[in-house]
């Protein structure tokens, strides 16, 4: 991790200095961690609406006659089996089958695809893409430097976006799947706009050129103050991901684990004809079972889990939370962790050594929130 | 900037002490500003003893966890137990209504004046 006098800036950086941001690095880039208090803009994601600056997630396009049988190779998911304009969570893996990576990929059209890793393994996700490209017809070109990405998310995105698109384009956005995307025009800003996200909320992401990013930004300010939306940094992100249940590479996603361990093994598809990398290591592995397993706890009183603390069942040792806070929303302490498999069933009593008490959680389902609930 | 009260005296870790007997303790709004919001608080119990400097609590905001320093040694008079329900209160009132405890002083810690306080933190700045 770089220290922040050499954090790269995204090309939003003064607007987010200019609202009294405090900023973290992050995957090697000055991030908004908040600009005010993170639990409010928790809250006004689950209850309006946030924008958040995530330019430092990497874009990667891939072209070429050969792009969707590249990247049925390169990732585990089948790529090509995606309509034009539809998009899919996937992993890029080691031969070994540990996860490089977890990244969505858009197919814009028969022969073109953006790829967006996590920042931070941005350069690594592109190096192994490059690699692998030998002997396909594609061309893989890191845009990730030009491109800025702004997030909308909450219930009143789509209202949000509705006062910026020209009339002709209202009903695109209406029925815009989750998990699609569609060239549009927001304050008169040509923008790539999927409706996905990392929230658990309903909401867009919209990828813009550097140049257009300020009054891209600037206006979706403006068009949302009208519907309670606040701009919204990294510490609630990752509040309402965890709330959502969704694994954050770093702490639920590492190169040591496999999607079975992540209970990712649905999106690993064995039956697409191409060899993708970690092919052979994915079978075994689902043939022998994942050892430990990825679950949700829930914790009575506010004390947190926090990531790295053991967990034990009768005093002995059988897992580490990954992720943990005092969930914002439904007002008690929740966690994600790996345990081992015979202590993964929902409703199991565990102990969090929480700074040397133990203290009782309960393995639960994930997701612990669901929008509409 | 945050604010620093001239009439309150401050630990080196952060907690303001008052003038009333017992004495008031609290976090500084620097310290509620690093910290982010508050949302949860280990305080010591009403009868119990804390000596200065020794860690007698914890702080947890939303994403880390801090040890809470007695700036001065002796019994706790009382806890504010409004603060224990509602931590936010540490966030939106550090000097008023999201004060932590109070103790019946037998000796003090080291305690900067505010002049002293701001300049101690400029200098680590």
């Amino acid at each position: 991790m770089s220290v922040s006098t050499t954090s790269r800036h995204t090309a939003l950086h003064d607007e987010h200095a200019a609202l009294g941001a405090s900023f973290t690095d992050f995957g090697g880039w000055d991030m908004p961690l908040k600009y005010g208090s993170e639990l409010a803009e928790h809250r006004a994601v689950r209850g309006a609406a946030g924008l958040f600056d995530l330019s430092h997630m990497g874009e990667i396009r891939v072209t070429g006659p050969d792009t969707a049988s590249f990247l049925n190779t390169a990732l585990v998911g089948n790529l090509a089996a995606i309509a034009v304009g539809r998009a899919k969570y996937s992993l890029i893996c080691t031969p070994e089958g540990g996860i490089i990576d977890d990244l969505i990929s858009y197919r814009l059209s028969e022969d073109e695809y953006l790829v967006v890793p996590n920042a931070g393994n941005a350069p690594t996700v592109l190096a192994a893409l490059q690699e692998r490209a030998a002997g396909f017809d594609v061309t893989v070109a890191d845009e990730s430097a030009d491109t800025s990405l702004v997030a909308v998310q909450g219930p009143s995105a789509q209202a949000v976006l509705q006062e910026l698109v020209p009339a002709e384009q209202r009903q695109l956005v209406a029925e815009l799947k989750y998990y699609s995307a569609a060239p549009a025009t927001v304050a008169g800003i040509d923008v790539l706009l999927a409706r996905t996200g990392y929230t658990g909320e309903d909401g867009f992401e919209l990828y813009v050129p550097n140049d257009r990013a300020v009054p891209l930004w600037k206006a979706l300010l403006e068009s949302g103050q009208g519907h309670g939306l606040v701009p919204c940094g990294l510490a609630c992100r990752d509040s309402l991901r965890l709330e959502a249940g969704m694994p954050l590479y770093g702490q639920e996603l590492t190169r040591d684990l496999t999607p079975y361990e992540a209970g990712l093994g649905p999106i690993v598809s064995f039956k697409k004809e191409e060899d993708f990398v970690g092919r052979t290591a994915l079978e075994a592995r689902k043939a022998a079972g994942a050892e430990r397993k990825l679950v949700g706890l829930r914790g009575e009183g506010r004390r947190a889990a926090r990531g790295h603390y053991p967990i034990s069942v009768d005093g002995e040792v059988v897992g580490e939370v990954t992720s943990g806070a005092l969930s914002p929303t439904l007002g008690y302490p929740i966690a994600m962790a790996y345990v081992d498999l015979e202590h993964a069933e929902p409703g199991t009593e565990v102990q969090v050594d929480l700074r040397g008490k133990p203290v009782p959680f309960e393995v639960v389902a994930l997701p612990f929130y669901r929008r509409g609930q | 900037m945050s604010t620093i009260p001239s009439h309150l005296r401050y630990s080196a870790e952060h907690e303001w002490v008052d003038e009333s007997s017992p004495v008031r303790i609290g976090l500084s709004a620097i310290a509620v500003d690093a910290l982010g919001d508050v949302v949860y608080l280990d305080l010591p119990e009403a009868g119990s003893t804390v000596t200065a400097g020794e860690v007698c609590g914890e702080v947890e905001s939303t994403k880390s966890v801090s040890e809470l320093f007695a700036p001065v040694s002796g019994t706790v008079a009382e806890v504010n137990t409004a603060v224990v329900d509602e931590p936010g209160l540490v966030n939106s009132d550090p000097y008023g209504d999201g004060w932590l405890f109070t103790v019946e002083v037998t000796g003090e810690g080291e305690l900067l004046t505010a002049e002293q306080y701001a300049q101690a933190q400029e200098e680590q700045a």
